[in-house]
């Protein structure tokens, strides 16, 4: 029975339209990201400076992306954007939106942390030598911040990428969405489908998260081992 | 927004508010056991186990928690093994936080400073001794804060089990929703029940941060 | 009468409530050199980082070359590039080459022309005898090497001034005396004005013109530096003296 089972992925455009999908759940992760990092790296490097009103502000927001778990991000933006602001999107561009915020936020916290694990006597050369705030984050501090920062950054990736599995509960033509579609239209022909479906989805999620952590890995450790001497 | 709306949803949401505390607890409670023994095996090297525990933890780690979920629950039943949704759930919560709570232990354990490690062997302490004296009870300190991080990244995962209808709270707003089309007041009710659980964890994981800071670096 | 390079007239200083520098008021002269010596904790590292604007002070008033300083961190990012720095940490940027760290300041700060500028940090590794060093990174020198790349670091930017906080306070000892030997040739052939701490007292005894003396946060004693090794006026610094054992 599962023999017969694993053909479901052959019939028809079957397997392409899973790839289709799974360009579409690349897609926003990849545009997520690229804003996301962007914005994150602004408002990190923002909350490195003293200005308190701006500093708890931007606390907040981060404390509110991470508190809120990311379905539940997804379904307020899904159904207040709409409904309160009559602003509507197609759900693929509104998951985008809410990805692109919630990368925002933890990037800021990945920059700022860096940012500040930067030693102090390194700013203080920096500005011994005349360094405006410009150039001291411009030659010291971001440059010595991203050996911190790409590990993370990556890691923070394969999460995005793993989470674009929510997609699907807004109705985001996913991987997965069509790996559903093609359970269903195949059930009575391949029962054992199912099981190769998901088998497959599984699959090319680990292909894709495995290689980028299996890389910030390797690159966190030899931060650590550059650090250690 | 209506306040009546809200009061006559809070027995429905306690309902979810229990279940995904207590689908949190036990998953918690599992994935910390996976991770021990996952972490052990490592730190000791057990052959075979130990290569058995690291295959487990990348696929674990590197896979979304909503496709192990509908592994679980609708490609498993093919092969004859069947769970209910809620069982579904938890073993789908310890397989993904096991391995976090691996990398949790064994990065505290690789956080033990080389120094220390040495002075240990210095005074001619066995392998055993040094993991029993030295490396433990500093590895698990240091530990503290990733697990912390860990608990409530779990919690925050049960949100996910919405997918197989286990009634928790993410379900019960959604569910609440479809009915009566009353979107802001049971998604302030959700976010409000979330912040609840998860606020006070994340002002003590701040807290512990620091203190690990502090207790490694000196001042 | 001297130049003054630069006048501190009482200034106070305080951590919070921690009060640790006590109404200081001390002058230096073009081309002199003064060290500035006391016990551990006693608030040298705290006065020279105030004559850098590293740290605030809550009171008096700083005058460098004439100029009463309006203490924003503007002004004293432009008063850097005359009142130039080396701390006791190796603090070169380890994300730059040897080179690209001593002409950052020229460069980047100055907007010097880049050729005149390499030729110049050429020369100053030259004198201090790294010319071989230009493209290594900072991670591959020795401490005595990165100290001195730090120097000419500082004074690639050509400054009228010069703080050296303790320096040598990190270096094995072996190392110690070649970054010495910079500093008593700036001092020597280069005319440099500066104030130096430093717990090398031998060092402190050849180099300085005039004595500082430091302790819980007050000025006890400011002499010559004949006077203060041979006939020190406070038992404080007595004590201090008997201690160093040198
Ligand atoms: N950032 C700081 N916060 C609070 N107190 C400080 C700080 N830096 C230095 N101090 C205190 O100021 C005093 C002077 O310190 P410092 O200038 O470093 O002394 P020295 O360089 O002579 O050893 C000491 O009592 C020290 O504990
Ligand atoms: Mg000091």
């Amino acid at each position: 029975m599962a023999h017969s089972g694993i053909s479901v992925l052959f019939e028809g455009t079957n397997f392409m339209r899973l790839l289709g999908g799974l360009w579409v759940t690349v897609k926003i992760a990849a545009v997520a990201l690229i804003f996301g990092i962007i914005l994150g790296i602004i408002l990190g490097v923002l909350r490195t400076f003293k200005n308190r009103p701006l500093r708890v502000v931007l606390r907040l927001y981060l404390e509110f992306f991470r508190v809120v778990p990311t379905v539940v991000l997804l379904f307020l933006f899904y159904y207040i954007l709409p409904r309160q602001m009559n602003f509507n999107l197609p759900a693929d561009q509104l998951a985008t939106l809410v990805f692109v915020l919630w990368v925002g936020a933890e990037m800021s916290d990945i920059v700022r942390g860096a940012l500040i694990s930067v030693p102090r006597h390194q700013i203080e050369s920096g500005k011994a030598i005349g360094l405006n705030r410009f150039q001291l984050y411009r030659y010291v501090l971001i440059p010595q911040s991203l050996t911190l920062e790409i590990p993370a950054t990556i890691n923070l990736a394969t999460r995005v990428i793993k989470t674009t599995s929510i997609l699907l509960l807004i109705s985001v033509m996913d991987v997965i969405n069509i790996g559903q579609q093609i359970i269903e239209a195949n059930n009575h022909t391949y029962p054992t489908g199912v099981f190769w479906v998901y088998g497959l989805i599984f699959l090319f999620y680990f292909l894709i998260d495995y290689p980028l952590s299996w890389w910030a890995k390797r690159l966190e450790k030899r931060r650590l081992e550059k650090a250690n001497g | 927004m209506s306040w009546a709306i809200i009061q006559q949803s809070l027995p429905m949401f306690g309902k979810g508010f229990e279940l995904t505390l207590w689908l949190s607890f036990v998953g918690i409670i599992g994935s910390i056991v996976v991770g021990l023994i996952c972490s052990l095996v490592q730190y000791f090297r057990v052959p075979v186990f130990r290569q058995i525990a690291s295959v487990y933890v990348e696929i674990s780690r590197n896979t979304p928690l909503l496709i192990q979920l509908f592994f679980l629950y609708y490609a498993f039943p093919v092969l004859g093994i069947k769970f209910g949704a809620q069982l579904c759930g938890i073993i789908g919560l310890i397989f993904l936080g096991g391995s976090y709570m691996a990398e949790g232990f064994t990065g505290g354990f690789n956080g033990v400073s080389k120094s220390q490690v040495e002075s240990g062997k210095a005074i001619g302490l066995s392998r055993w001794q040094l993991a029993r004296y030295v490396v433990f009870p500093q590895g698990f300190s240091l530990s503290v804060p990733a697990m912390a991080a860990n608990v409530i990244f779990l919690i925050k995962e049960t949100s996910i089990f919405t997918v197989i209808a286990i009634p928790e709270l993410t379900n019960t707003a959604l569910d609440l929703i479809g009915m009566y089309y009353r979107s802001n007041e049971y998604l302030f009710v959700l976010v409000i029940a979330y912040a609840i659980i998860l606020v006070p964890l994340s002002i003590i994981l701040t807290l512990l941060e620091k203190r690990v800071r502090y207790g490694t670096f000196g001042n | 009468m001297a130049d003054k390079v630069l006048e501190v007239a009482h200034l106070e200083k305080f951590y919070g409530k921690k009060h640790v520098l006590h109404d200081i008021n001390f002058s230096v002269d073009q081309g002199e050199v003064v060290t500035l010596l006391g016990p551990s904790g006693s608030g040298k590292s705290t006065l020279i980082r105030c004559l850098n604007g590293l740290e605030t002070y809550q009171k008096g008033t700083i005058t460098f070359e004439g100029q009463k300083i309006v203490p924003t961190e503007k002004n004293w990012q432009q008063l850097r590039q005359k009142i130039g720095m080396v701390f006791q940490s190796y603090d070169l940027f380890p994300n730059l080459t040897v080179m690209d760290n001593i002409l950052l300041g020229p460069t980047k700060v100055q907007k010097q022309d880049k050729q005149a500028a390499r030729q110049e940090a050429e020369r100053l590794l030259a004198s201090v005898e790294l010319s071989d060093y230009a493209n290594a990174y900072p991670r591959e020198l020795s401490g005595g090497q990165a100290q001195r790349v730090a120097i000419v670091r500082a004074l690639a930017l050509h400054p009228d001034f010069m703080l050296f906080d303790e320096v040598t306070a990190s270096l094995d000892p072996e190392m110690v005396r070649g970054v010495l030997n910079i500093i008593e040739g700036l001092a020597d052939q280069d005319n440099m004005t500066m104030i130096v701490v430093t717990h090398e007292m031998n060092f402190a005894k050849q180099i300085a013109d005039r004595v500082l003396f430091l302790q819980d946060g007050e000025i006890l004693e400011q002499t010559s530096s004949k006077q203060f090794f041979s006939n020190p006026q406070t038992s404080r610094a007595k004590e201090f003296l008997d201690s160093m054992d040198f």
